[in-house]
């Protein structure tokens, strides 16, 4: 009796120990907004994250495990969410998020506890800033605010331009400052500078205030939530002038949602787009792959993010030869030249993959890869 | 400010200012009747413009059947919320209510985000509502006058229902006394019930003319005009149907007139409507037209 329980524990601690040497799974957590005002970004993003899962699924011979928890849009949910991954899932690396603020309050966590984290498409320069352990797979808003403001002064010839912001989001207050230091330096004139808060509907009051100013270009780094219905105001009280924004309204379905009213827009983001004509094989290869996996839905550039950021920690993972996340976080930031689907990924000092910008332009209600500017900074 | 830009923010104000108003009613009425602000009004409103959204976009209704079969089902739905998260708690502290009531909002908000999706969605408009007319430099789309109208019709057939109809009189019966009623022999659930039925209506009425106004839905539309509705329905004296579209009205005019004259003030826009709301409370804590608060004995 006595024999027999020695030996079934010693067959249970074989079996235990058995399958533990075999799939010792490498845990990699994902924060990203899946319900709340921007969950349309995260869900598109999470569809690149689990579709480079599900291409790459095994590293240093063991396999990949993917922990997502929704930051509900949310700073403080997103703390929460980060938190969670670290000391619940103990995860080795996380991936997130879309949203500066969001990727800023998940960052502290991740920063505190030692964990890398790569951001996705948050691009407020404060997200790495000062961080040891938090990266990001784009570029940043001083890069981009100047692209924008470089188009909008050379290539299209605006000298006057009118901006309107959101000051409850990091993201457009950020843009919206680099945007008009660049503008200014190159000779412009901003006419007009308006705010909101994220969750207006109403912006006749100040859309009746830019047009009375009579600009040439009304910047709005806004989220995708209010471009599109702030295009519908503006063109319904008379506005004529060229409307340009940020990444965050890079949408797949812009044009079904802002009709008449999204024609002409013109925005920057990330060079990445289904519509782009010289197209890196890898960037093809997702774009086919894509297709496959959602044929109802168009690739887009927060999918592209999403997969890339999956690849580049997969990626330090494989450099570094170890999943523990000092190795992983020395790795990540010895990247270069990593051929990612949103361009060649080189993370610079401050964290940040460089990147050209791309300018994408709606025209005949179709969105075209009209253009890839170096800025003027 | 020249007379053409001042004239086209009036116009603006007076559109926003209705459209607070006709939200504000519904959030008035059930508080008139039943002494509880039910936070889920916003959230009905977001279903209601919902509803028009899919009964014109998948069963291809024509737009008219779509909206009175949106008002009707949002009302079925307050019904329902009534039954299942207020109704046991009847008997219960005020409080418990008020806190069930945050906790529907919470929910539908995210049922809605599940259901519907996160992504915002376009809104089809008839085209005579949208078509936009120069007067000089003002522009004028029809909607901006069609939606004042379609308020002032909604605050007298409310008025009628409560004031010269039986269930309006046990409506207001219940408001004095619910005890008292039901020894009368009125069906006190039925009523409330009813009440619940008529907010909702209104919420959903408001929810069509906010997503026909700023053509595009999501599931978080209803909680910033919610807020602001229940700043209006306090402003005008809370039970008060008068002083709701009244307090409306002075809401959107303040929004409007402090970006229009106060241009570099813009972020602070919210910020004016919350601090009248402080202000009216520290001076007529009863609204603008709000009874006189007196203890029952």
């Amino acid at each position: 009796m006595k024999l027999r329980n020695v030996l079934l524990a010693a067959l249970l601690v074989l079996v235990v120990a058995g399958t533990a040497v075999a799939a010792e799974p490498i845990r990699i957590g994902v924060f990203l907004p899946l319900t709340g005002r921007v969950a349309f970004g995260g869900q598109l993003e999470l569809e690149g994250v689990q579709m480079a899962h599900k291409e790459v699924s095994e590293v240093l011979g063991r396999p990949v495990e993917l922990f997502v928890v929704d930051n509900k849009t949310d700073k403080v949910e997103s703390a929460n969410a980060v938190k969670r991954l670290v000391e619940h899932d103990k995860v080795v690396a996380v991936i997130g998020s879309y949203g500066s603020s969001l990727a800023m309050a998940g960052g502290e966590v991740a920063e505190a506890a030692k964990i890398p984290m790569m951001g996705t498409s948050c691009t407020n320069p404060l997200v790495t800033l000062g961080k040891e352990y938090v990266f990001r797979a784009c570029f940043i808003d001083p890069y981009q605010g100047a692209a924008a403001a470089t188009y909008a002064y050379n290539t299209l010839g605006m000298k006057k331009a009118a901006i309107l912001i959101d000051v409850a989001n990091d993201y457009c207050v950020g843009l919206a400052n680099f945007f008009k230091q660049s503008y200014k330096k190159l000779g412009g004139e901003v006419v007009s500078e308006l705010m909101y808060n994220s969750g207006d509907q109403d912006f006749t009051a100040q859309l009746t205030e830019i047009i009375s100013k009579g600009p040439d270009l009304l910047y709005i780094p806004a989220d995708f939530a209010e471009g599109a219905i702030i295009m519908k105001q503006a063109r319904e009280l008379g506005a004529d002038f060229q409307i340009m924004g940020g990444d965050a309204m890079d949408n797949p379905e812009i044009v079904s949602i802002g009709g008449d009213a999204v024609e002409g827009f013109i925005h920057t983001t990330f060079p990445y787009d289904p519509s782009m004509k010289d197209m890196s094989d890898i960037a093809k290869t997702f774009t086919e792959n894509w297709s496959k996996l959602h044929p109802d839905k168009e690739p887009n550039v927060n999918a592209a993010l999403g997969y890339d950021s999956y690849m580049l920690v997969i990626n330090a993972i494989e450099k570094a030869g170890s999943a523990e996340p000092d190795a992983i976080r020395d790795a990540l930031a010895a990247t270069k030249d990593f051929p990612g689907v949103t361009g060649s990924k080189t993370i610079n000092e401050t964290h940040d993959a460089e990147s050209p910008v791309g300018v994408v332009q709606i025209k005949g209600a179709k969105k075209l890869f009209i253009d890839i500017v170096e800025p003027v900074l | 400010m020249s007379g053409s830009l001042f004239v086209q923010h009036l116009f603006n104000a007076v559109t926003l200012g209705s459209l607070y108003g006709l939200i504000a009613i519904g959030y008035t009425m059930v508080y008139g009747i039943l002494r509880l602000i039910n936070f889920a009004h916003g959230e009905v409103f977001m279903l209601g413009a919902y509803f028009v959204f899919f009964g014109i976009s998948l069963f291809h209704l024509p737009w008219g059947v779509a909206v009175i079969g949106s008002i009707a089902v949002s009302s079925l739905c307050g019904i329902f919320v009534d039954r299942i998260a207020y109704k046991p708690l009847r008997s219960a502290p005020r409080i418990s209510a008020l806190i069930s009531a945050i906790g529907v909002s919470f929910l539908i908000q995210n049922l809605a985000i599940v259901i519907f999706g996160g992504i915002p969605r376009p809104v089809a408009r008839p085209d005579w509502l949208v078509q936009v007319m120069k007067v000089g430099e003002v522009r004028i789309i029809p909607l901006a006058i069609v939606v004042p109208l379609v308020t002032l019709a909604l605050v007298l057939g409310l008025l009628w229902i409560v004031y010269r109809t039986k269930p309006g009189l046990a409506m207001r019966a219940i408001s004095k006394d619910i005890e008292t009623t039901r020894l009368m022999g009125v069906s006190v659930n039925k009523i409330i019930a009813f009440t619940f039925g008529l907010g909702s209506a209104l919420a959903a009425a408001s929810g069509i003319m906010w997503a026909l106004r700023y053509p595009q839905i999501q599931p978080f539309m209803g909680l910033v005009p919610g807020l602001k509705a229940f700043i209006a329905a306090v402003f005008g004296g809370i039970g008060s149907i008068q002083g709701a579209v009244i307090g409306g009205m002075l809401l959107g005019l303040i929004e409007i007139m402090a970006v229009a004259f106060f241009p570099q003030l813009s972020g602070y826009r919210d910020a004016f409507a919350f601090v009248l709301l402080i202000i009216i409370l520290l001076l007529k804590p009863t609204g603008l037209m709000g009874e006189k608060l007196e203890d029952k004995i």
